[in-house]
Parts: C-alpha cells; sequence; structure tokens
C-alpha cells in the first residue's frame, strides 16, 4: 500500500485546508445561579399520562352510553341497561350461581390446559432429538394448527360422548399445536454460544433440555402458552354453549345458554361479563406477573 | 524463507497433546479442511496462545480441544485420555457476549456450572464470591447479565469458568468485541489473574500485540489451512515494559513469521 493516488480518489480537494482556529476557555455558570432545574408537572398532566387513567376513562364513557341507551330502548328482552346487567351479575355472584359455574369451567380448562402442555413437552422433547421427531411435529403443526378446535367437537362426541372427555379433547387440541410450535421454534433460536456453553458443564440429554434450552427459550414457550391459554377460553366457552351440560354440572356457556333459554337477557350479559373478566384477569394479571417476574426480569423480552 | 529444523513438541511433561490433528468443517456446498496436521503441547501453567490470521482454524482447533469437534486425523489427548467430548474440565470463555445464562444473576451464573457437577451448595457458593471478587465485579453479584457492559460480562464469563478450577481454560478471542480501551484493561487484568491464581490457559487471538501480551508461548498458525509454522516464548515481555524493545522485537517477528513476503518486499 502507498500513499492515495489523488486522481483515483476523486481529483485534487474541493475544500480548502481549515483555518486555524484560537483556543479558549470560559466559566460556565454555576447551578445555583440558574434557578430551577425540574420542575414537577401539575398533577392534571401526570395523571393523564397514566395509561391506566385514560383506560378508566373510556370505560366510564361505555358505561354511561350503555346505560343511556338502554334506558332510551327501554327493552330489558333484547337489550338490558347496564345497571340490571350488573344487578344480575351482583345476584348470581351473591347467591353462587356464577362462582360454582365459574369453577366447573375452570377445572375442565386447566384439566386440558395441564394435558395439552405435557403433551406439547414431549412433542417437542422428542423433536429436538431427533430428525424424524422434528418432521413429524412440523408436519402435524402445519395439518392441525389452523383446524379450529371447535370444528372437531362433533367427533369428540362421537368418539367420547357427552360430558368432560369431549371437551377435554377439543382443548387439548387448542392448545398442543400452539404451545408446541412456539417452544420448538424457541428451542431452534437458541444460540450457539449458549449451547456449547451448556455442554462445557457437562448437560447432556433431558438435563440440557431442562437447564438450558427451556430456560432460553422461555420467552417463546411463554408466547406459545398465551396463544393457547387464549384458544382454550374460547373454545371452551363455545363448546359449552354447543352441548352445555355435562351431569347435571354445566359450565359458564351453558348457564349463558340458560339465561337465553329463559329469557333473563340481563344474565346472559352478565355471563358475558364473567368471561371478559377471567379473560382478562388470566392475560393481564396472570400472565403479566409471570412475565414480570421472568423474561422482563432477565432482560429477554425483546425478541 | 527455507523451512528451519522443525523440533517438534516432544510430549514429556505435557498437559494436553495436539498431535497430526486435521480438522474439516462442511458447508452445504463443499468440505473445507481447517488445519492441517497441527501438533503441540501445553504444559500445566502455561498461558499458550494460538494465533494466526482469520480463517486458519485457531477457533476451530480449539472447538476441537474443547471437544465439540472431531479430528478427521490425529489426537487429542488430555493427561493422556483422549478427548471425546465437551466437558467441566476444559471450562471455555467464548468471544460473543450471550454465552452467559440471562436467566441467572452473575452469582448463579457462577455456581451453576459447579452444581451440575457436583459441588456442594456452600462451597460453590464461596468460590463463586471469591472469584467475582478476583474479577473486581463483587458490587454486581446479585444483577442480573443483561444489566452489565460488555466487559463485565466477560469477566463474570471468565469467573465462571475459573471457579470450576478446570484442568485447561479455554478463551476463544474473549476480549473481540471489546473496545479498545476495556481489551487493553482485560488482558492486563487476565494476566494478573494469572500471576495469583495460576492456572493454564489457551487463548486463541488474531492479533499479535495481544499474543505477546497475554500469552507465555505463542504458537504461530499459517493462514488456511491452518498448520503451525513456529513456536515462541514470549513470557514477560507484556505488564509494564509493554512498549520495551523486546516487546516491539517480538512483535516484529511473529509479524515477519506471518507475513513473510512483506519482509522481503
Amino acid at each position: 500500500m502507498g500513499s492515495i493516488d489523488v486522481k483515483q480518489a476523486g481529483g485534487p480537494r474541493s475544500v480548502a485546508p481549515p483555518v486555524k482556529r484560537q483556543d479558549f476557555t470560559r466559566k460556565v455558570v454555576p447551578v445555583s445561579e440558574i434557578g430551577t432545574i425540574e420542575v414537577p408537572l401539575p398533577w392534571t398532566q401526570r395523571m393523564w399520562n397514566s395509561s391506566l387513567v385514560r383506560r378508566g376513562l373510556i370505560l366510564l364513557i361505555l358505561a354511561v352510553v350503555w346505560e343511556a341507551y338502554g334506558r332510551w330502548l327501554d327493552n330489558p328482552l333484547s337489550f338490558p341497561t347496564l345497571s340490571e346487567t350488573l344487578g344480575s351479575l351482583w345476584t348470581d355472584v351473591a347467591n353462587g350461581t356464577i362462582p360454582e359455574r365459574l369453577q366447573v369451567t375452570l377445572r375442565i380448562l386447566l384439566m386440558g390446559y395441564g394435558l395439552g402442555i405435557l403433551l406439547a413437552a414431549v412433542l417437542t422433547t422428542l423433536a429436538v432429538s431427533t430428525r424424524f421427531a422434528t418432521d413429524l411435529l412440523s408436519t402435524l403443526t402445519a395439518m392441525f394448527n389452523p383446524m379450529p378446535a371447535i370444528a372437531l367437537l362433533p367427533l369428540a362426541l362421537l368418539w367420547f360422548g357427552l360430558g368432560v372427555p369431549s371437551l377435554i379433547f377439543v382443548i387439548v387440541h387448542s392448545v398442543l399445536w400452539a404451545v408446541a410450535l412456539n417452544t420448538h421454534a424457541g428451542f431452534l433460536s437458541v444460540s450457539n454460544t449458549l449451547r456449547m456453553a451448556g455442554q462445557t458443564f457437562g448437560l447432556r440429554g433431558l438435563r440440557f433440555v431442562t437447564g438450558i434450552l427451556i430456560p432460553a427459550a422461555f420467552p417463546a414457550i411463554l408466547s406459545g402458552l398465551k396463544i393457547g391459554w387464549a384458544f382454550a377460553w374460547r373454545t371452551l366457552v363455545a363448546a359449552e354453549l354447543v352441548f352445555g351440560v355435562s351431569a347435571g354440572q354445566g359450565g359458564l356457556g351453558w348457564y349463558i345458554f340458560e339465561k337465553r333459554n329463559l329469557l333473563e337477557t340481563s344474565g346472559v350479559f352478565a355471563g358475558l361479563i364473567t368471561v371478559m373478566i377471567v379473560g382478562l384477569f388470566v392475560e393481564g394479571v396472570i400472565f403479566q406477573t409471570i412475565e414480570r417476574l421472568t423474561v422482563r426480569r432477565w432482560g429477554m423480552h425483546g425478541g | 524463507m527455507l523451512q528451519p529444523d522443525v523440533n517438534g513438541p516432544t510430549g514429556d511433561g505435557a498437559l494436553l497433546q495436539v498431535r497430526g490433528v486435521t480438522l474439516q468443517y462442511r458447508t452445504p456446498e463443499r468440505r473445507v479442511t481447517a488445519t492441517y496436521r497441527v501438533d503441540f503441547d501445553i504444559h500445566p501453567g502455561e498461558r499458550l496462545v494460538l494465533l494466526g490470521p482469520s480463517g486458519c482454524g485457531k477457533s476451530t482447533l480449539l472447538k476441537a480441544i474443547a471437544g465439540f469437534i472431531r479430528p478427521v486425523e490425529g489426537s487429542i489427548h488430555l493427561r493422556g485420555a483422549p478427548v471425546t467430548r465437551p466437558g467441566p474440565d476444559r471450562m471455555m470463555v467464548f468471544q460473543e457476549f450471550d454465552q452467559l445464562l440471562p436467566w441467572k444473576t452473575v452469582r448463579h451464573n457462577v455456581t451453576y456450572p459447579m452444581r451440575c457437577n457436583g459441588v456442594s451448595a456452600e462451597e460453590a457458593n464461596q468460590r463463586a464470591e471469591r472469584v467475582i471478587e478476583s474479577v473486581n465485579l463483587s458490587g454486581f453479584i446479585d444483577s442480573y447479565p443483561h444489566t452489565l457492559s460488555g466487559g463485565m460480562k466477560q469477566r463474570v464469563a471468565i469467573a465462571r469458568a475459573m471457579a470450576m478450577r478446570p484442568q485447561i481454560l479455554l478463551m476463544d478471542e474473549p476480549f473481540a468485541a471489546l473496545d479498545a480501551l476495556t481489551r487493553r484493561k482485560m488482558q492486563e487484568e487476565l494476566v494478573a489473574l494469572w500471576e495469583a491464581v495460576g492456572f493454564t490457559l489457551i487463548f486463541v487471538t488474531h492479533s499479535i500485540e495481544e499474543a505477546v501480551l497475554v500469552g507465555s508461548r505463542v504458537v504461530v498458525l499459517s493462514p488456511h489451512p491452518g498448520q503451525v509454522c513456529a513456536e515462541i516464548n514470549v513470557d514477560h515481555l507484556g505488564g509494564p515494559n509493554s512498549s520495551g524493545e523486546e516487546f516491539q522485537n517480538a512483535c516484529r517477528r511473529i509479524h515477519d513469521l506471518l507475513f513473510p513476503a512483506a519482509g522481503e518486499a
């Protein structure tokens, strides 16, 4: 390498060399003479910056609109007012009907959810160990993931009859593929360095999966669990609506169906609100808490 | 330049023996020979640097010593036993910052490998505290890795490897991704740590200065495919007199070995 060829570099310089300028030093104004540097915002602005406050306000507006429309319509059979709805919600919560129905639904849900996760764990563990199982998993998920669980209900009824096993079957279907797909993708995205680090610790086989792969893929696994939960919850309520009662004990979907049959529309709304609240609670409180305690604390939520 | 008489390694008193190791890796299109019949020894307490230009297979060689890659020819023996797979007796520090487990604090990153290998919780914790102190991170012992800077993460990785008391510590360009000032500081710290604790180190780099600063002996590898072209003692040239004439001479000598054509031109 020699000196740079001026002609190749684009001819003589187009800007003249810089003029040499004087050095200088100067005094900065002391902090005490500048005055206030930090001023707290007025409380109204701080309130408005909280998304909780803003959303609360939206809820309030919606409530007022609902109540006003209900009163103006004056037809409790098709559109009860908010106060009527809250009234029947309160009555049925207080007399134990809704908690009891909710318990039935949640118990079935947890059984199906747990079983689905277990099967997903087995499938993905196999899939990381052999290539055949990888292909099996990707083929199965490609086939079954797009299938709405509720579409399998007639088949489930044929195989398992009217009752809990049918419900569990459709929930497992709705959880399994979402969780397996996400977990497997998470495993594949674990960095090579982390894998090699785990291997130098002497970890192999199942200990490697539980010690390195699962925690390293946890952000993906968690999002799979969230999707799986959302699928399962929607599927279960829908399935209960379709064939509801089993052994005299119906769930939340059955409660809604029952209220419609009794033409207690405010009860239907109360059931829907319960479905909404449970969904919000699980997603907004339970999963948020898990996320805060794990992936956020570990700084792994970027991806 | 004529090939001088090759005084190959004798193997006497060696901790690790590398003999005739040819390494190959596959890309989807071809099979590439990374190193060709490499021999060297490392003795206990040495700081052996594998130095060579990019693509000379030095990292691949280190991965073979770690047990991630099998040689297609030749053998690697640790205290007489062939190396077949990765293990905690050859802890490795990687170049990448993501080698720490992000779900564990600094303390638990250091204790975890020990706990995996049957060290009691109490003992692991004591060792971890001592070794974290020695890399000057006591104030961050309960922090999560994502809150640390790159240099601090590398120090944790070094601490984690040292706490395991491996037979050999393997380092694959551990400071390459750091800024120049931090890198220099870490190189000095590493040598100081070696003087304080004493361990056997194989260190891979493509920087001649780093090799002379960090190493006690340098294995110079030729460009692709890597072959040993020299072994040179460079002990005590680094440290406070790293700007001295001896240091410069050693660097120049290695430079001429690596780039013979440049000397003639």
